[in-house]
């Protein structure tokens, strides 16, 4: 009963401060809103990094056209020894080539206007330990028939540092909002409190516990927020279905980086806004009237 | 039923109550009479704990109400019921909703609300009025149902906060039967109070509390005025004096708390 009581009691408040919860409701939906497009860039941030990290977590040894399969082979069997080196093998143009189209996927028809691949023959090391990195590109460039030596470690290292800023600061004006958030509820239910001032004192003096004062109001703040979660997660799912049709294929084919799946995104989004939602309007009720039941 | 033991309650820049020993017994009917400013609400509102005293113990029901944490606060207050000047009643609930919230809200069964609720709103001689609001309610009905709210709980100690401040004499006289009524099935009363005229007919305990102390408790007469001879004229007095002199009933205006 007493569970029903507070539903109740927190629906009907809800619709008699419409216009309030409106407000709240704006407010709170723009700034899920803009925490979204923080979370979207984030994401796909970290995801580059973590592709390109994997792209760079190897050492690519362009051979001459003129070494032979054989001695490619044994140059793999050796390097294999080398301290670091998790792995290394031989691959050829036409396997490269064919890597290629498939990370191209749909745009790959624009490889087959090559007159001849233009990709060299090479051997991939797999590093295991980046520490070695440097000593094994040295190594590898001691070998005959090596044309070039393709490693990226300080441009990793770039890379991670700037993607570690982007994080911080997306994580700082995430909380900033989350906040700004918070206040903005509170101040919603503080007009319903003192809208029922009276009956609160009432409750007070008969004995109700400030639980059980409490509960419709928080309920309503989870009501407000649970709206705006909604809502927002709507407008960003649209937003990110739009994003990934525009730019998507441009993306893959300029940078040759996939952005992250629709589907996962939303995934996400959903709990991030849930808990957001219920927690931003918790906070926010509890806090406005905070004063008021000690008072 | 209520004791206090040395009780004293300083504000910022004035005293409250100063050092009072007085006790209530259970089935009492008290009036707490005083000028403004006198320590009256501070009395009232330290047996309810909403302020806390600065020294001093004060029993309600055998229970140390000075050593209750806030979360106990809502029991003490189940026993007491309070009844004030301007009836607080919700303008948008009806009569009946008004007395069953008293109920709802410390969690009581619907049986016992549909049960006891007519039964308290007959016992006040409002059943009639059940399904109206407040404000189609002249101010002694109202106050009706302010009383059958607060009694609805049945608590052991009835607190009246000048409970005919807005009523006129013939009203007034009606509701003091009632409360009369209640005191004698075995409620302790406690009815603060500026109307010498009730206070005399009533023939009751009478505790007069001037500047945080108590300075008469005796029964039967309001008789505060000799205590008040001895200080400065207030609002207060001048008001019961032309009263007195005149012999004039009259409505008495808003009292500003």
């Amino acid at each position: 009963m007493s569970l029903f009581y507070t539903l109740k009691q927190a629906f009907i408040q809800f619709f008699r401060n419409l216009n309030t919860g409106i407000v709240s409701i704006f407010a709170i939906t723009a700034m899920l809103l803009i925490l979204s497009i923080f979370f979207i860039a984030t994401i796909n941030i970290n995801m580059a990094a973590e592709t390109i990290k994997g792209d760079y977590d190897s050492i690519q040894v362009y051979l001459t056209d003129e070494t032979t399969a054989d001695d490619a082979q044994m140059m793999v069997a050796d390097i294999k020894t080398v301290k670091g080196v998790e792995d290394a093998r031989y691959q050829t143009k036409e396997e490269a080539m064919a890597e290629f189209k498939t990370r191209w996927g749909d745009n790959s028809y624009l490889l087959e206007n090559l007159q001849e691949n233009p990709l060299p023959n090479s051997v991939i090391i797999q590093i295991g330990d980046l520490e070695q990195a440097d000593a094994i590109a040295k190594k590898a460039a001691t070998y005959a028939g090596v044309e070039d030596i393709k490693y990226y470690k300080n441009t990793v290292d770039k890379l991670l540092k700037v993607t570690r800023f982007i994080q911080i600061s997306a994580v700082v004006v995430m909380i900033f909002l989350i906040i700004i958030s918070i206040i903005v509820v509170s101040n919603t239910i503080k007009l319903t409190v003192f809208n029922r001032a009276d009956e609160i004192s009432i409750m007070k003096y008969v004995g109700a516990t400030n639980w059980f004062i409490r509960g419709p109001f928080l309920v309503e703040g989870i009501i407000i927020g649970l709206i705006s979660a909604g809502i927002s997660l709507a407008i960003a799912a649209a937003m990110y279905h739009k994003i990934i049709e525009v730019i998507g294929d441009q993306m893959m084919s300029m940078l040759s980086m996939r952005i992250v799946p629709e589907d996962f995104l939303i995934y996400n989004l959903t709990w991030i806004f849930l808990a957001l939602g219920v927690s931003i309007g918790a906070c926010g009720s509890i806090i406005s009237m905070r004063k008021f039941l000690n008072a | 039923m209520i004791e206090f033991n040395n009780v004293t309650k300083y504000y910022k820049s004035n005293v409250g109550l100063d050092n009072v020993t007085v006790r209530i017994n259970k089935g009492d009917f008290v009036f707490l009479v005083g000028p403004s400013g006198a320590g009256k609400s501070t009395f009232v509102k330290l047996i309810l704990k909403e302020i806390d005293a600065d020294k001093g113990t004060i029993r309600v029901r055998g229970e140390d109400v000075t050593k209750m944490t806030s979360r106990q606060v809502p029991l003490l207050r189940r026993n007491i019921g309070i009844v004030f000047q301007d009836f607080r009643l919700l303008p948008k609930k009806t009569v009946y909703e008004n007395v069953a919230f008293a109920m709802e809200i410390i969690h009581q069964p619907r049986k016992a609300i549909r049960r006891n609720v007519p039964q308290v709103l007959s016992m006040m001689g409002i059943s009639e009025y059940a399904r109206k609001y407040p404000d189609e309610l002249s101010a002694g009905e109202q106050q009706r149902v302010a009383i059958a709210r607060a009694i609805v709980n049945r608590p052991k100690i009835l607190i009246a906060d000048e409970p005919t401040g807005n009523l006129d004499p013939d009203t007034a006289w009606e509701i003091m039967q009632l409360l009369n009524t209640i005191n004698m099935r075995g409620t302790t009363i406690l009815m603060v109070t500026h109307a010498k005229d009730i206070v005399d007919r009533m023939e009751k305990r009478v505790i007069a509390i001037e500047n945080g102390r108590i300075v008469r408790d005796e029964f039967g007469m309001y008789g505060y005025m000799q205590a008040l001879q001895n200080t400065e004229m207030t609002f207060d007095t001048v008001e019961v004096e032309t009263r007195r002199l005149f012999k004039t009933r009259f409505r008495r205006g808003g009292q500003r708390r």
